[in-house]
């Protein structure tokens, strides 16, 4: 591990002297953050509260990544940075992780932050936050002073260490969340929150705003450079890009209509852009229910693949602003692999394989009928073009709306459906949210995006289970080659692109958070220029 | 006497109305498949088994139907509206904070339509051939026919973007400093759009109306009688043909309240306003039963006290009513 450090200390160092040398010019050129003012960021919908420690989503996570620390944060590149664990390592068994807290910590009311509240954090994310695979290793948090903190884990548990972003693990006060009371329904949620972040709060107002104001006494040195962050709830994507538009409102992230995006992008004052969303990783696919019907046949699966042709997708439908994704890991991601088949559009391809399953054509040029499900209105141009595009391989494709979203997941999570479109989120690790998809263990009536294509292959079990313990960074990108290679080539889902999420914002808005998490990460550097 | 006896009448059916309401309600609700856990683990990009299962015995939703249905209406009936299962608050609370936006939405828009609307009509019918006589014919055409969402975001684009006049959502702008008029007068800015938006269709509404009504009156013996008595044409107008054709304006008015309600959902939508028709629309898609059957309880209780004033404003402009 030190070995490692020195080495990776070393090779920063040069990079940095290299490419001051090289920019020395643009770093000269580029603003000096200025501080004050106030950010008017614009979110898409309103936030159940305000506490992400018992609440994931990304709807939490931007009022909550400003109102609590975490251990660590991520640059663009993946990297963790020091944030309230100002070190940390991992023991050589993997066994543990122990975090150095900066000393001058403290919360919104005062009170220091020490390891004590650490433990408590993860305890109460342990009970309450609906992701349980992030910490299920973790056995114990040790305290040994009040700023160290010892993760004790049951098995290496690299996963971890997204896990530790503010997204996912904000470190909370137990002197006001450890009176007793259910945190999920606790009143500091919503109001009077005791924060450990950048900003705290002035005011929340369900379907209106969230008032944020610069926290004096953050552990960073002149941090954050804004005053004010004022977090307005426009649900409205026409509302939201009018109010871009005439500079109403400075910043909007998860932006994803595609005609807005567009119009946007033309905007001088403006800019629109897809980097950001990495961890997030949000993924467009679609399912299949591989336990019954003719979906169950993998060649069924594979000549539907091959009859979508994902150019369209990409170009007509999403109109040039998403990305290519093929497997169910983020292409942003550094353990994504590109090298698997990808299935180009090919009806005769798709023919041949459904004439050779035994799949004749009948009179009327059709083969089988099958369902088609999506479960939110953005997502129902797909599911009209996959019914046009299995028409020419003869596969007559009904299209099944659902009125809402608790419809279409009880359909889903209950089996009754050929395939659907869906939109799954990676949420950092693969652990988190990719195993759910593909795990056997995990096929569990009721329960939406967890393995509803019923999908079982004992390899890609083992490789998750392999992957989920490897400590070495290359071994597990391997691991994860292979599980993508698998599932790609037996198809329990056809993954066509990313979710074209943009962030938007206006020029004068310096450091805009373009790291992996969007919005979900401190904007301590957020600052507006003069 | 009698006037109390009607009241107390209406108050009774009212409440079994309520009731009726909610009974229905909380069953139509429970039909529908899936429920509120799906949309908590929607909110949260998914959620394990093990916390959807907590979700639902939290909130009772594993308990059989009947006995949701009686601990539902038995907590109405001591007045606690519950709790809501989506943003875990009071219902009450979340209400109580939302209805004032909604009551000066509605109440502002309704009062600007009647003014606007009787102005047009009476000055309409008396120039039944003039260019506003016409304009009025298709102003009530369009703004009858164009759905509030359409002019709504049409005005948006006109007066925030391509003529930045007002704001674009919400209904304070939390910048702005100083002290209660410069509040006042940024509330003011913010209910220019919504409640033009909102009033369309009801300005188009009543200027019809009021128009052929008053045109119906100018014809009467009376009218001409007045006439020839000499009085001044704006004599005859505003003290005889307005006072009798306005009690079918003020009954639609008050037929029109709940659609005033029902379209404050959509306007409110468009532009943000935080107002209960917001809320409802939030806790439809979250299939937050308590909220969703607190809110229709409200907006019962509005429209049944909207109808009340309404049969009280007639019995001020027609004696007739007054008699009966």
């Amino acid at each position: 591990m030190q070995a490692f450090l020195k080495k990776l200390v070393f090779a920063t160092t040069t990079a940095l002297l290299i490419s001051t040398s090289l920019t020395a010019t643009s770093l000269w050129a580029e603003d000096t953050p200025t501080k004050g003012g106030s950010l008017v960021f614009t979110l898409g919908q309103t936030p159940r509260h305000l506490n992400p420690a018992v609440q994931s989503g990304t709807a939490t996570g931007a009022p909550g990544a400003q109102l609590f620390a975490a251990p660590l944060r991520y640059d663009e590149d993946w990297t963790p940075q020091p944030y309230l664990a100002e070190s940390w390592e991992i023991a050589d068994d993997g066994l543990s992780v122990t975090l150095n807290l900066v000393q001058n910590a403290v919360f919104h009311d005062g009170k220091p932050i020490t390891s004590e509240d650490v433990a408590f954090s993860v305890k109460t994310i342990q009970e309450n936050h609906p992701f349980k695979t992030m910490f299920a290793p973790v056995t114990e948090v040790q305290t040994p002073d009040a700023h160290t903190a010892i993760l004790k884990l049951s098995k290496p548990h690299p996963a971890l260490m997204l896990a530790m972003s503010s997204q996912l693990m904000p470190i909370i006060p137990k002197h006001v969340y450890g009176d007793g009371q259910d945190p999920k329904a606790h009143p500091q949620n919503s109001e009077n929150v005791v924060g450990s972040g950048p900003f705290k709060l002035v005011e929340f107002k369900r379907d209106e705003h969230i008032i944020l104001e610069r926290f004096d006494d953050f552990f960073m040195e002149g941090r954050p450079y804004l005053d004010k962050l004022v977090m307005r709830i426009i649900k409205d994507p026409s509302a939201r890009a009018i109010g871009l538009e005439n500079g109403e409102i400075h910043m909007s992230t998860f932006e994803v209509v595609a005609r807005d995006i567009k119009r946007l992008q033309k905007v001088d004052s403006l800019t629109a852009t897809p980097e950001g969303y990495a961890a997030i990783g949000p993924l467009d696919w679609l399912a299949f229910n591989t336990a019954a019907g003719k979906t169950a046949d993998i060649n069924v699966r594979k000549a539907i693949a091959y009859a979508i042709d994902r150019n369209f997708i990409l170009n007509a439908i999403h109109l040039g602003i998403a990305d290519e994704a093929s497997t169910g890991i983020h292409p942003g991601s550094p353990l994504y692999n590109a090298d698997v088949e990808n299935y180009e559009f090919d009806l005769d391809k798709a023919n041949q394989l459904l004439d050779d399953a035994g799949y004749a054509k009948g009179d009327d040029g059709m083969r089988f009928k099958l369902n088609i499900d999506f479960g939110w209105p953005e997502m129902k141009p797909k599911a009209e073009y996959t019914k046009a595009a299995l028409k020419k391989v003869g596969i007559d494709v009904t299209v099944r709306s659902s009125p809402d979203f608790p419809s279409w997941a009880k359909r889903i999570s209950n089996y009754d459906f050929d395939m659907t479109w869906d939109t799954v989120f990676n949420w950092g690790d693969p652990v988190i949210g990719v195993h759910r998809t593909y795990q056997s263990s995990n096929i569990k009536p009721g329960v939406i995006w967890s393995n509803t294509q019923s999908y079982k292959n004992d390899r890609v079990d083992e490789l998750m289970e392999m992957a989920g313990v490897e400590t070495d960074t290359e071994k597990r990108a391997a691991l994860y080659a292979e599980f993508q290679k698998i599932v790609t080539d037996e198809l329990p889902l056809y993954t066509t692109n990313t979710l074209p999420y943009h962030t938007v914002y206006n020029n004068k808005v310096g450091n805009p958070p373009l790291g992996i998490w969007a919005s979900s990460s401190p904007m301590d550097r957020v600052y507006l220029k003069q | 006497m009698n006037l109390i006896s009607t009241v107390a009448q209406r108050v009774l059916w009212a409440a079994i109305l309520l009731l009726a309401v909610l009974v229905l309600n909380f069953s139509m609700m429970h039909l529908a498949p899936g429920d509120v856990a799906d949309t908590i683990a929607q909110s949260m990009g998914g959620a394990d088994a093990e916390v959807l299962e907590q979700i639902r015995t939290d909130y009772g939703l594993d308990q059989p139907f009947l006995s949701q249905l009686s601990n539902y209406v038995g907590k109405v009936l001591h007045f606690d509206l519950g709790y809501s299962y989506f943003y875990n608050q009071p219902v009450t609370k979340l209400i109580f904070e939302k209805l004032p936006a909604t009551l000066i939405l509605v109440i502002t828009a309704q009062l600007l339509a009647l003014i606007i609307g009787v102005l047009l009509g009476v000055y309409s019918a008396r120039n039944q051939e003039g260019w506003v006589s016409h304009f009025v014919t298709l102003f009530a055409l369009f703004g009858y026919s164009a759905p509030v969402f359409w002019t709504g975001i049409l005005l948006l684009i006109a007066f925030s973007l391509k003529i930045p006049l007002f704001p674009v959502a919400g209904m304070v702008d939390v910048t702005v400093e100083g002290g209660a008029i410069a509040k006042f007068l940024d509330l003011l800015r913010h209910m220019v759009l919504p409640v033009i938006t909102l009033a369309s269709i009801f300005i188009a509404l009543y200027s019809r109306l009021c128009r052929a009504t008053m045109m119906e009156v100018l014809q009467t013996d009376y009218i001409r009688t007045a006439k020839s008595k000499g009085l001044s044409t704006r004599e005859i107008i505003y003290k005889h043909a307005l006072k009798n054709s306005l009690s079918p304006v003020i009954t639609l008015a008050g037929l029109q309240f709940s659609a005033v309600v029902s379209g404050a959902v959509l306007v409110e939508t468009v532009f943000s306003w935080p107002g209960l028709g917001t809320l409802a629309l939030q806790s439809i898609i979250a299939r937050d039963t308590p909220t969703i059957l607190g809110i229709l309880f409200f907006s019962a209780l509005v429209v049944i006290v909207g109808n009340l004033l309404t049969d009280l404003a007639l019995r001020f402009v027609d004696p007739r009513v007054r008699g009966h």
